[in-house]
């Protein structure tokens, strides 16, 4: 059986979908395609399906906030981490979405598997995902309010108890004092 | 009889109403002709909170749909308010079973990140290390399977082996499970000397214990009608479903990370990686009891290998000296006031690594700010993805293979809520 | 009061009735198999055979709540687990104890945030802390026996209601 001869997933982009691609970074040894986020399930389709690039296996879709120091363009950044089973190698795409419009597409008709990674980056950043078939809550319970993992949410701890805020942190505790 | 006052009267706030489920389960469910089953966060299959809603045509599944996040302590969260080195401690508890792997992927993002080396003797000891932590796994795993389909005794015989290798690493860290006995640059304290004996000891005498689990199980015609031909995975919805690790092998796809992007120096040890064939149930028991087995080999080849030298990394930005030195020198009290007050800084950049832990890979997405805290660490856990992966493959099945699905796709549900 | 022997060696003992049904109490604590993380596979490392629980009267555990004694919250509580936690407690029958096992049921451990219980207690009362992150199997134990203990110095008419 021939394996097709392996690609560059970055001169490929750049000749097939050239609008689609707005930066390359390389840090230690790791490729990230920075991509606009209406094209990104044109581009992931194009990595999965062209011979000599296959990249069939998605391993993990990851959300970023970059509140308050937003050193990225846009507020939110969500990175697709894929592999290439056959030539062995790694590619990260990722996409910066706005603070007034978290909304990107979904790819869970390329992979079952980013349903419930979509999912967790719904509730927990509150980042919307469009032809997504169940977007839910998935790890906080239905009801709660906010997105945890946004950097402006608080931590929610409670504070230390010393003598003088006993009684304040007994109210929470009704049964400690039996 | 006096009513207990907190008994709660009134279930309608929490239970939910009937509406929310229209769009997860059948038609069929809506006017009765299924049956919604909840099998609820509290349930005997040992392997934590897991609530699945299953609609059942008698006994057999026509859809099931899981419910995590009972177990979601907010880890990710929390480590964002810690530093690089104190975050260390708290990555121990998502796979509870395996601490060792947790704490392993965080350094080695870590470690990338900051671009920091690992000396070999610190490299040595972390294979070591790692694969006891995969044979602690897997004894849990076969113990809960067994105990699960009905062969109590081997979840006593399983749990006897545990203990010695709890004992080791009590002897390496202090603690008997949540040892964060790695950290960025190698790892805590050097080997003592009483766990080398052990460790040989330990190891004489597994190879026999294994044949007993064998000879109780992989033979046993009650263990092979329940578990052959039960929950097939074939291998292209394996790679749509993200399912990795044993699963992913015992459906024949040749994956291991420990051989494809090779970590900690393991492409320097001689392995075999055992793959299935028919990718159910029995196929991933025979993966994992196999796994255990190369296990030993690695053990063997990494004991010959332990050089001496350096446990943990020289570089004194990043690593704290030890405190032989803080009597002598001004440069290692400085360094060591700076590293524990306000710790070191990572650049605002982002990092992926993945290793491969005893229920699949577990990646680590690790993003910097320039200061000392991670702006953001993400932990892609193995069992999120199987959990994630269930309905698919409980397809048609009765819900008595469904306790043996659940236990062979071995998840753990603090790694999957995190 | 204590128990006496009467008629030399026949085999008579006497006792009052509160210690009777108190050492019987003691004697068979059917714990609910609650283990919901970590602390879960020390409860379970405990009950396996190096460590033994059913030398305790611990034998079975049992998976309904109205079947248990004792609730042992083995493992971190989140606020998604309250209400089921709620729920098991006020299902278990008269008379039950509850251990709070591990740092994270006791105070809410290592995690200081939104979505861990800051200790169990918050929800149903406790009987004995075990503290620990996780607690050795011998900490268990000794969190066991401290429960025997508070269990022989009870009175019927606490339970009786």
């Amino acid at each position: 059986m021939n394996i097709p001869e392996s690609l560059d997933p970055v001169d490929a982009i750049k000749v097939n979908l050239p609008d689609a691609l707005q930066d390359v970074v390389e840090f230690r040894g790791e490729t990230t395609l920075v991509v606009a986020s209406k094209d990104i399930p044109e581009v992931i389709r194009f990595l999965r399906d062209t011979p000599g690039l296959s990249y069939n296996f998605l391993s993990d879709i990851s959300a970023v906030d970059y509140y308050p120091e937003y050193t990225r363009p846009g507020r939110f950044g969500v990175s697709y981490h894929i592999y290439s089973m056959l030539y062995n190698h790694r590619l990260r795409v990722k996409t910066y979405v706005e603070e007034d419009d978290t909304v990107v597409p979904s790819i869970t008709s390329l992979w079952p598997a980013a349903n419930w990674f979509e999912r967790e980056i719904f509730d927990m950043m509150g980042i919307e995902f469009e032809g997504h078939p169940n977007l839910r809550r998935i790890l906080m319970p239905t009801d709660w309010n906010g997105h945890p993992h946004r950097r402006d949410y608080p931590l929610g701890y409670e504070t230390i108890q010393f003598s003088f805020n006993v009684d304040e942190i007994l109210k929470h505790k009704p049964f400690a004092e039996d | 009889m006096v009513a207990n006052p907190g008994l709660q009267t009134d279930m309608s706030e929490w239970q939910g109403s009937l509406d929310e489920l229209k769009g997860l389960v059948s038609e069929r469910a809506m006017t009765g002709e299924t049956m919604l089953l909840n099998m609820g966060p509290h349930h005997p299959s040992t392997h934590g909170v897991l609530r699945l809603l299953l609609e059942l045509d008698g006994e057999e599944i026509v859809s099931c749909v899981p419910d995590i996040g009972f177990l979601h302590t907010g880890i990710e969260k929390n480590i964002e308010a810690k530093t690089y080195e104190k975050g260390v401690t708290l990555t121990d508890r998502m796979d509870y079973l395996s601490p060792m792997s947790n704490n392993m992927v965080f350094c080695m993002a870590v470690e990338k990140l900051v671009d920091l080396d690992v000396p070999e003797r610190g490299q040595v000891i972390r294979v070591i290390v790692l694969e006891l932590s995969r044979i602690a796994s897997h004894l849990v795993w076969l113990g809960t399977q067994a105990m699960d389909l009905g062969a109590m005794s081997v979840f006593l015989y399983c749990f006897r082996e545990r203990e010695k290798i709890l004992d080791m690493f009590e002897m390496l860290s202090g603690q008997r499970m949540m040892g964060s006995y790695l950290r960025p640059g190698g790892v805590w304290r050097d080997l003592r000397p009483e766990f080398l004996p052990a460790l040989e000891e330990f190891m004489a005498d597994f190879p026999s214990r294994i044949d007993d689990y064998e000879r109780l199980l992989t033979k046993n015609p009650l263990w092979m009608d329940r578990t052959q031909g039960v929950g097939i995975i074939e291998p292209e919805d394996a790679l749509a479903w993200g399912v990795t690790g044993a699963p992913l092998r015992a459906s024949g796809v040749n994956w291991d990370i420990r051989k494809a992007m090779p970590y900690s120096g393991y492409e320097n040890y001689e392995f075999n990686v055992p793959l299935g064939e028919h990718g159910d149930v029995y196929d991933r028991f025979l993966c994992r009891i196999y796994e255990l087995r190369e296990c030993l080999k690695i053990l063997r080849q990494g004991i010959d290998r332990l050089p001496g030298g350096a446990f943990r990394s020289e570089n004194r930005k990043f690593v704290p000296p030890p405190r032989s030195e803080l009597g002598t020198s001004m440069e290692a009290v400085i360094h060591h006031f700076k590293l524990w007050t306000e710790g070191f800084s990572a650049p605002d950049e982002e990092v992926y690594v993945s290793i491969e832990s005893p229920r699949g890979e577990i990646g680590c997405y690790l993003h910097g700010t320039g200061g000392n805290k991670p702006r953001r660490v993400r932990f892609k856990t193995p069992s999120f993805v199987h959990i994630g992966a269930i309905p698919m493959i409980t397809e048609n099945h009765m819900i008595a293979d469904l306790i043996a699905i659940i236990g062979s796709v071995d998840v753990v549900l603090g790694d999957c809520d995190r | 009061m204590g128990v006496t022997p009467k008629l030399g060696n026949l085999g008579v003992v006497t006792s009052t009735v509160e210690e009777a049904i108190n050492w019987a109490r003691t004697g068979a604590t059917w714990p609910l198999l609650f283990g919901l993380a970590c602390c879960a596979i020390e409860y379970m490392s405990s009950q396996a055979g190096t460590y033994d629980l059913s030398r305790f009267g611990m034998e079975l555990n049992r998976a309904s709540p109205r079947q248990a004694d004792l609730m042992i919250v083995a493992g971190r509580v989140t606020r998604k687990m309250a209400p089921v936690v709620r729920q098991l407690y006020d299902q278990m029958a008269d008379p039950k104890w509850v251990i709070s096992m591990g740092d994270c049921a006791s105070c809410g451990g290592v995690y200081n945030n939104y979505a861990v219980v800051q200790g169990v207690d918050e929800i149903i009362p406790v009987d004995v802390y075990v503290a620990g992150c996780p607690p050795r199997p011998e900490q268990l134990m000794h969190g066991i026996l401290t429960l025997h203990e508070k269990i022989r110095g009870e009175r019927i008419s606490d339970w009786a209601s």
